[in-house]
C-alpha cells in the first residue's frame, strides 16, 4: 500500500440553477488572456446536450483516454508512444477552434465613437482570430436551457450510444446542468500523452499541472484528455489547463468556482488513495466493475492501518486529519451517492457527482402525485427509464444499479426529512428501505443541504516548512501569457520575459490592460480589471482644471 | 585565396557556429517559455495535415542525407561496402524524392500561413524571415540537385565540399576547397549559414526538443511541488528570507 494525497471535488447536480457564476469568475481569474479567449476550465453545460467541446464525449471521434487491451493492459486509445510520435507533425485527433467555437468581441468603439448620424449606431462582432466581421453561430454554451437544441441534441454522444428514437421523448422530460473542470485524474492520460513531460501529477495534493517551461506545444495533451480539459493557448503555443486552483489551496481556501457557486453546490476535500492499485483498478476488465475498482482504492482515512501507512508516506498529520473530516470520502464511499463523471475512460477522474433527483421529483408532481412520497420516488426511479439510461451513460458505464442506488438515497432522505418536519416522526423503514440508519440519514441531509463553509471545503494548508516558498514572490504561473498574465515578446506573444514578482507583473499588467483594451476606446480602464486599489488612469473623466492650469 | 573567399569560406561559418551555439543557450536562458512549435493546428487542419508531415519527414530525410554525405568520409561507406556508384544512385533518388517531398511540403505551409486568416495573423515576422531563409536554402539545394546531379553529369561534391564541411568543424579550415565548387552550391552553402545564424532566434528551436524522451519514460509523471518551484531562478533582490543553514560548530539561539 503507497498511500497519496488527492485534493477533489464533488458537486451535487440538484442543486445547479445552471447561472454560470462558476464560468465566469473562473473565466476573469484564469483565461481573460490572449490566446485563451475560446478556454473555460471551468464549463457548465445542459445535458441532453453536444458539450463543450462539441461532443466531446464521443472518444470513438477524439480517441481520448485509455483502453484495456486484450491481454489485460491499458494503452492510450489514440495510439502508443511511437505512433504519438509519428503523428506530432500532424495531429489527427486535435479539435479545431471550431469545435469549441471562434472567439469574439464586440466593435464597442462605435457606439462611443460613431458620428451623429440618421442610424443608431451598432456594435459588430468581431473575430478574435482574424479581426473581421462575424457571425456568431456557436459559443461554449449555445444549446444552453435545450435552446436550438432540436438541431443538435440528437448530437450527444450518450444519446447516440441509446436508442435512436429517445431523443425526443427524451427532451421534453428531463434536462440538467453538468458545471466541469479537470477532474485531476489518478490515471491522467494527459500526463501519459504529453510527449515532453511537460505534465505532472502533484505528488502532495494529486493536482495535475502543466509545466509552462517544458511544454513545447505537440498539443497530445488536449487530444489525450477524454473530458478535454487540456486547452492550447494559440497565441503562446503551450497547453494550458485548470489548476485546481492550487495557489488558493495552498494558502486553504477553495478554488474560485467553489467560492463563488450561487448554488453552494460544490465541496472540496482530501482523500487518500492506494497509488499502488491505481492502475491494477483502471485496468478491470469490465467496464462497469470501474466504478467499485475506483471506490476500493480510495483509502479509509480512519482505519490504523491507513494511518499507518499514511504517516510512512510522510503525509502530514494534519492532511490526514483533513482527509478523515473531508465531505469527499463520506460522499463517495459512506454515503455512496457521488459517482465520478464516465469511469468508462479509465483515467480515474476525482471530480465526482451527485446525480439529479429533480427530473424525477419533476416527473411524478406534474403527474399529480406527491413528490415526496418515497413510494412515488421509487416507482418513478424504476419506470423513468430513459432518464435513468441517460445518467447511467454518464455516471457509471451505463450500469443501471450505482444510479439508482444513489437517487434512491435522495428520494428517501427527501421523505425522510419531510416526516420530521412535518413533526410526523422518524420513519426508519424509509432509512433502512435503501441501507442507513435514521442517523446517517440526517448526517447526510446535512452536509448536502445546510452545511456551512468549513464543512464543505476542509483544505488543509500547504505545509507550514514549505509555506514560506508560497510566498507571492514565486508562482509558477505567473509568466507573461502564461497561465499568469499577458503581454508581448520579441519571439511572438509573451515570450522572453525575466522573471517578474507576480505583485509587480500585475501592476503593469493591470495597466496594460486598462490603456489598451482594444478594440475599446485607449485611455479608458476596464472596471472589471481593477484590484480596487489606487486611482488608474482612466477611470474617471481627465481632470479639466489640471489640464487648463 | 582573396579576402571575399576567406570571410565566406571562414569567418562566415566560424560565426554561423558561433550564433548558433551561444544563440540557443542564450535563448534557452532567456525564454524557456517561448520555446515551442506554436503549433497553429487549432486554426486550420486541413493543409496543415498535408504540409506538416510532407515536410517534416522530407526535411528529416535530407537532413539524414546530408549527414550521410557530407561527414561521413566516403572512404568509410567504401569501408561498408557503399561504393561511389551506389552511394551516386542512392542519393541522388532518395535526395530528389525528398526534396520534392519537402518543397510540395514547404509550399503547402507557406501557401497556409499567406491565405488563411489566423494563421497569418499568428505569423512573426521572426517567422516570415525565418521563412525566406528557409525556402531559400531548400529551393538552393533542390536546383543544385537537379541541374548538376540530374541534369548535369554529376557533381562529385565528396570532393570538395563534404571535406570542407569537414575541415571547418575539426577546427583547420580549408576554404580553397569552396572556391571552385559550382555556383549553386555555393549559395546553397550560404544560405544555410545565414539560416543557422537565424536559428536559435526563431521557432526553429523546437527541433532541438525532438521529444525522443517520450519513448523511455513512465507514462504517468509525478513530481513534488518543492521540486518544481526551481524551473525558473528568482530574480536577485527578490528572494524569500530562509533560515541561514546551521553550520557545524556553530550554536544558534
Ligand atoms: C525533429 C523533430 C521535429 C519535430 C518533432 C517537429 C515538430 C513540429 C511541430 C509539432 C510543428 C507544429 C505544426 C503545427 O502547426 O501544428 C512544427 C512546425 C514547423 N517545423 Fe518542425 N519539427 C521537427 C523538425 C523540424 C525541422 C528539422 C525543421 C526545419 C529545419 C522544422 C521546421 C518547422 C517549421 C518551419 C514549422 C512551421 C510550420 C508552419 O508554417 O506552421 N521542423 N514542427
Ligand atoms: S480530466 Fe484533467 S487530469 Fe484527467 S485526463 Fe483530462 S486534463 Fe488530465
Ligand atoms: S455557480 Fe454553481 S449553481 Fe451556478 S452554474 Fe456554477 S455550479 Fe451551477
Amino acid at each position: 500500500m503507497r498511500v497519496m494525497a488527492q485534493m477533489s471535488m464533488v458537486m451535487n447536480i440538484d442543486k445547479c440553477i445552471g447561472c454560470h457564476t462558476c464560468s465566469v469568475t473562473c473565466k476573469q481569474a484564469w483565461t481573460n488572456r490572449t490566446g485563451v479567449e475560446y478556454v473555460w476550465f471551468n464549463n457548465v453545460e445542459t445535458k441532453p446536450g453536444v458539450g463543450y467541446p462539441r461532443e466531446y464525449e464521443d472518444q470513438e471521434k477524439w480517441g481520448g483516454g485509455w483502453v484495456r487491451t486484450k491481454r489485460g493492459r491499458l494503452k492510450l486509445r489514440s495510439g502508443g508512444r511511437i505512433q504519438k510520435l509519428a503523428s506530432i507533425f500532424y495531429n489527427p485527433k486535435l479539435p479545431e477552434i471550431e469545435d469549441y467555437y471562434e472567439p469574439w468581441t464586440y466593435d464597442y468603439d462605435m457606439l462611443l465613437n460613431a458620428p451623429a448620424g440618421e442610424h443608431t449606431p451598432v456594435a459588430r462582432p468581431k473575430s478574435l482570430l482574424t479581426g473581421d466581421d462575424m457571425k456568431i453561430g456557436w459559443s461554449a454554451n449555445w444549446d444552453d436551457d435545450l435552446g436550438g437544441s432540436t438541431e443538435t441534441v440528437q448530437n450527444d454522444p450518450i444519446l447516440k450510444h441509446m436508442s435512436d428514437h429517445v431523443a425526443m421523448e427524451f427532451e421534453q422530460s428531463f434536462m440538467f446542468y453538468l458545471p466541469r473542470i479537470c477532474e485531476h485524474c489518478l490515471n491522467p492520460s494527459c500526463v501519459a500523452s504529453c510527449p515532453s513531460g511537460a505534465m505532472y501529477k502533484r505528488s502532495e495534493d494529486g493536482i495535475v499541472l502543466v509545466d509552462q517551461d517544458q511544454c513545447r506545444g505537440w498539443r497530445m495533451c488536449v487530444s489525450g484528455c477524454p473530458y478535454k480539459k487540456v486547452y492550447f493557448n494559440h497565441k503562446t503555443g503551450k497547453a494550458e489547463k485548470c489548476t485546481l486552483c492550487y495557489p488558493r489551496l495552498e494558502v486553504g481556501l477553495p478554488t474560485v468556482c467553489s467560492e463563488t457557486c450561487v448554488g453552494r453546490l460544490r465541496y472540496l476535500g482530501l482523500v487518500l488513495y492506494d497509488a499502488d492499485r491505481v492502475l491494477e483498478a483502471a485496468s478491470v476488465e469490465d467496464e462497469k466493475d470501474l466504478l467499485e475498482a475506483q471506490r476500493n482504492i480510495i483509502l479509509d482515512p480512519h482505519d490504523p492501518a491507513v494511518i499507518e501507512a499514511a504517516r510512512a508516506e510522510d503525509i502530514p498529520e494534519d492532511w490526514i486529519e483533513a482527509a478523515q473530516s473531508s465531505p469527499i470520502y463520506k460522499l463517495i464511499n459512506e454515503y455512496r451517492v457521488a459517482l465520478p463523471l464516465h469511469p468508462e475512460y479509465r483515467t480515474m477522474p476525482m471530480v465526482w457527482y451527485i446525480p439529479p433527483l429533480s427530473p424525477v421529483v419533476d416527473v411524478v408532481a406534474s403527474s399529480g402525485n406527491d413528490g415526496e412520497d418515497v413510494r412515488n420516488l421509487f416507482a418513478a426511479i424504476d419506470q423513468l427509464r430513459i432518464p435513468m439510461e441517460y445518467l447511467a451513460g454518464l455516471f457509471s458505464a451505463g450500469d443501471l444499479g450505482p444510479v439508482t442506488e444513489s437517487l434512491q438515497k435522495l428520494a428517501a432522505m427527501r421523505s425522510y426529512m419531510r416526516g420530521i418536519n412535518l413533526d410526523e416522526g422518524r420513519d426508519e423503514s424509509i432509512a433502512e428501505a435503501v441501507g442507513m440508519t435514521g442517523t446517517e440519514m440526517e448526517a447526510m441531509y446535512r452536509l448536502l443541504a445546510i452545511a456551512k463553509y468549513e464543512e464543505r471545503y476542509v483544505i488543509p494548508q500547504a505545509h507550514s516548512e514549505q509555506a514560506r516558498e508560497l510566498d507571492e514572490l514565486a508562482c509558477s504561473l505567473d509568466y507573461d501569457g502564461g497561465p499568469g498574465m499577458g503581454g508581448a515578446g520579441p519571439f511572438g506573444l509573451s515570450s522572453g520575459h525575466g522573471p517578474e514578482p507576480v505583485a509587480v507583473e500585475n501592476f503593469h499588467v493591470l495597466k496594460d490592460r486598462q490603456t489598451a483594451d482594444r478594440p475599446s476606446t485607449p485611455g479608458r480602464m476596464n472596471l472589471l480589471n481593477w484590484d480596487g486599489n489606487g486611482r488608474p488612469t482612466g477611470m474617471f473623466p481627465p481632470d479639466k482644471q489640471k489640464d487648463e492650469s | 585565396m582573396n579576402a571575399l573567399d576567406f570571410v565566406l569560406w571562414i569567418a562566415l561559418p566560424y560565426a554561423g557556429m558561433a550564433v548558433f551555439i551561444v544563440g540557443h543557450i542564450w535563448r534557452y536562458r532567456y525564454d524557456k517559455f517561448g520555446w515551442t512549435s506554436r503549433s497553429s493546428e487549432v486554426y486550420e487542419t486541413r493543409l496543415l495535415r498535408l504540409g506538416s508531415p510532407m515536410f517534416h519527414f522530407g526535411i528529416l530525410m535530407v537532413l539524414a542525407g546530408h549527414v550521410v554525405g557530407l561527414l561521413i568520409p566516403r572512404e568509410w561507406l567504401y569501408f561498408i561496402g557503399i561504393d561511389e556508384h551506389m552511394y551516386h544512385w542512392g542519393a541522388t533518388v532518395l535526395g530528389t524524392a525528398a526534396a520534392a517531398m519537402l518543397v510540395a511540403g514547404l509550399a503547402i505551409l507557406i501557401f497556409r500561413r499567406r491565405t488563411n486568416g489566423p494563421v497569418f495573423l499568428a505569423t512573426t515576422v521572426m517567422d516570415k524571415i525565418m521563412y525566406v531563409f528557409l525556402s531559400l536554402t531548400i529551393v538552393i539545394g533542390t536546383a543544385a540537385t537537379v541541374a548538376h546531379q540530374i541534369i548535369g553529369g554529376g557533381y562529385n561534391y565528396r570532393e570538395t565540399i563534404s571535406p570542407w564541411v569537414r575541415s571547418i568543424l575539426l577546427f583547420q579550415p580549408d576554404p580553397a576547397l569552396m572556391i571552385d565548387a559550382p555556383l549553386l552550391f555555393q549559395l546553397h552553402a550560404l544560405s544555410a549559414t545565414l539560416l543557422f545564424i537565424l536559428w536559435p532566434f526563431t521557432r526553429l528551436v523546437h527541433v532541438f526538443s525532438a521529444p525522443v524522451g517520450y519513448l523511455f519514460r513512465p507514462y504517468i509523471v509525478y513530481r513534488s511541488r518543492d521540486e518544481h518551484r526551481g524551473s525558473r531562478s528568482v530574480r536577485r533582490g527578490w528572494e524569500g528570507s530562509n533560515l541561514p543553514e546551521k553550520t557545524p560548530g556553530q550554536k544558534r539561539f
